[in-house]
């Protein structure tokens, strides 16, 4: 398909996530933002659960958004955009609009996997016409880094400081891209914004299929994963090439690995520069970066199997 | 932007201008600054993708200047920039040196 995804004619189109907010330096999460609104050809209607997006792109009068956008709160960002497109249906039913409208929710990992989740199962089995876009930080970052359930196995957080008691967290991230397939969607994936070409057409795809979609975008946090400001785009290509954070669709229940790597690196070449990790590399804890392999190698060979039988 | 009372505000936090933090600049958080070093440059355009702050201007489709208002310095474009024949086209800079 023509796509006309060429980053010289995508720099031709206006930014509707504008310079001014207040995001650290080398966050993620704005390059995705601005990559997802990107890729929306349509008018299109944003809610944000609260977390580090959604507090620093609106501080008091300075909204970054150049969209209609909507501030929920931490629990309910799908809950409240199901409201805002059953609205527009019904207006559109009613003759009182008739222009095409798109609804993305975008929500951090502890707003999405955790204590969203109920609101967001809930919007995803109705079936609402919208994309949610969670990106992954993998922890509580807003608030100080606590874990969340996609903070990876071994991360040290505030609420599971690596030291004499544990080796940072002792559980397996929730594979919540999967829950979301199992609900029956159209549309679920994962991408990563070192991929900006697949992140976009993911999105694009997404917007051209009617009922819920799901689409799950790593965010590396400099603070929260304790490494340098300008190393966002390199550590989430080396999570896609470790396969740590493997790009693949679940489109109508077929799995569909988007990008393959060249060479599958070894996870440790993803951990390795993060300070959160910094603890796996010391003596005793050798079992934890075999036990993080293991999990990268299972669940990758399951993405295959699953690519593989069609299902 | 001139501070305002609670009256002054519309009802409901509602911020009426999209795009207003457009307004706030945010180039006084750099410690280092990205230089563009033009010959260097094969225009693929990459630290204009993946620059978080929209700092890079582009014109025509074609890379311009940075736009020092809002960079914060992160060195993100300077890492992801191929240059040409192993020449980055952007160095960081230690600011006020
Ligand atoms: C019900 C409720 N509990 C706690 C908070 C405080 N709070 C605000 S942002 C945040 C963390 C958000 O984490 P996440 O969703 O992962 O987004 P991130 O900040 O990491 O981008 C918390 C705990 C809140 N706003 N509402
Ligand atoms: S704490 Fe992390 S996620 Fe939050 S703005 Fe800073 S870099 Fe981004
Ligand atoms: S240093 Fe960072 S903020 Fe500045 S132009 Fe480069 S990528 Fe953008
Ligand atoms: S990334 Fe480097 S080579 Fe590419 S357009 Fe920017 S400055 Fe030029
Ligand atoms: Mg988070």
């Amino acid at each position: 398909m023509a796509t006309g995804l060429t980053l010289k004619e995508l720099s031709k189109k206006e930014d509707l996530f504008t310079h001014g907010h207040r995001m650290c330096a080398g966050c993620g999460a704005p390059t995705i933002v601005k990559m997802a609104l990107m890729a929306t050809e349509y008018p299109v209607i944003a809610a944000n659960a609260t977390g580090c997006l959604e507090v620093s792109s609106c501080i008091s009068e300075y909204t970054a958004w150049k969209i209609p956008w909507i501030h929920t709160a931490f629990e309910n960002a799908a809950a409240t955009l199901s409201g805002v497109e059953t609205m527009y249906r019904s207006l559109k039913k009613q003759g009182k609009i008739d222009k095409e409208v798109k609804f993305i929710a975008f929500g951090g990992d502890g707003g999405t996997y955790d204590i969203g989740f109920q609101s967001l199962s809930g919007a995803m089995e109705r079936g609402h016409d919208m994309i949610y876009i969670c990106y992954d930080n993998g922890a509580y970052m807003n608030t100080g880094i606590q874990r969340s359930s996609a903070t990876p196995l071994g991360a040290d957080t505030t609420t599971c400081p690596a030291g004499s008691c544990v080796p940072g967290k002792l559980r397996p991230r929730k594979n919540l891209t999967k829950i979301m397939a199992e609900h029956n969607i159209p549309f679920a994936a994962q991408a990563s914004p070192s991929h900006w070409m697949d992140l976009m057409k993911k999105v694009k795809k997404a917007h051209e299929m009617p009922g819920a979609k799901f689409i799950n975008i790593i965010s590396p946090c400099n603070r929260g994963w304790r490494s340098k400001t300008n190393d966002a785009i390199t550590l989430a290509r080396t999570a896609v090439n470790t396969c740590y954070w493997p790009l693949y669709e679940i489109e109508n229940g077929v799995t569909k690995i988007t990008f393959t790597p060249k060479e599958k690196l070894p996870v440790v070449d993803f951990l390795k520069p993060q300070g959160r990790f910094k603890h796996l590399f010391e003596q005793g804890n050798e079992w934890l970066l075999k036990a993080m392999q293991e999990e990268v190698d299972r669940e990758w060979a399951k993405l295959q199997a699953a690519e593989k039988c069609g299902c | 932007m001139k501070q305002k009372g609670w009256r002054d505000l519309p009802p409901g936090s509602v911020v009426l201008e999209g795009g207003s933090a457009a307004k706030f600049k945010t180039g006084s958080w750099r410690a280092f600054r990205p230089v563009w070093i033009e010959e260097n440059c094969i225009q693929c355009l990459f630290c204009w993708i993946y620059c978080p702050d929209m700092a890079v201007k582009v014109k025509d489709g074609k890379r311009a200047e940075f736009d020092y208002d809002f960079c914060k310095g992160c060195g993100i474009c300077a890492l992801e920039c191929p240059g040409k024949k192993g020449k980055k086209a952007i160095e960081m800079a230690e600011e006020g040196k």
